[in-house]
């Protein structure tokens, strides 16, 4: 459950998607699940021109299951957070 | 709740109900097969299983512009879903079609 507790911490802010298909999508985030499924508004795609199939789309539902990358602000990021809260989950786990 | 007709069982924990929003919509899913397929949402479920009406695949190619294939009625398994795109009507009457050129999208590997 640990990084669906931090992603739902960075609803808002501007991420970008790569898909294991090599598409990668830009967007704010609205919001994520449990299985790590995406939900972004205001999306574009990141090479517009070899992808024209997502033109006319603005708002994306992306399954967990097909993502390899999700690139974050760094300024988003607060590593001292991450460590503490994997800590725990390792101690639990 | 009133929209219990289109929601199938189960439906509406987790994201799902995201999903639930575009119900009666105009979507564009992209396969794991790298295909465009443009449809009416018509129902959903906790796997991302899609009932699609009125549906037809844009097939795009490099050297001719994009061809339309109609389809029908649909249930994509939820397996074979990458991303599920709300199609913006105005956005997409502007596209001319056939000055389209891409290559075929890839397909996901795990």
């Amino acid at each position: 459950m640990l990084f669906y507790s931090y992603f739902k911490t960075l609803v808002g802010k501007h991420v970008v998607v790569e898909l294991k298909n090599d598409l990668a999508i830009g967007g704010t985030l609205v919001s994520v699940d449990q299985y790590l499924n995406i939900k972004l508004e205001n999306t574009g795609v990141v090479d517009a021109k070899r992808y024209p199939h997502m033109k006319s789309v603005r708002n994306c539902f992306i399954r967990g299951s097909v993502v390899r990358y999700v690139q974050l602000p760094s300024d988003a990021v607060d590593v001292d957070i991450l460590h503490d809260a994997t800590r725990r989950e390792a101690r639990g786990a | 709740s009133t929209r219990a007709a289109p929601c199938l069982a189960g439906v509406c924990t987790g994201m799902a109900k995201e999903l639930t929003a575009l119900v009666d919509k105009q979507i564009s899913v992209i396969t794991n097969d790298g295909r465009n397929i443009i449809g009416i949402l018509r129902g959903v479920d906790q796997t991302t299983n899609l009932i699609l009406e009125e549906c037809f695949e844009r097939v795009y190619s490099v050297s001719s512009g994009v061809e339309q294939a109609v389809l029908g009625l649909y249930i994509i398994r939820g397996d074979n879903i990458a991303v599920i795109g709300e199609l913006n009507e105005e956005l997409d009457e502007e596209l001319d079609l056939s000055n389209i050129r891409a290559p075929p999208m890839k397909s996901i590997v795990h």
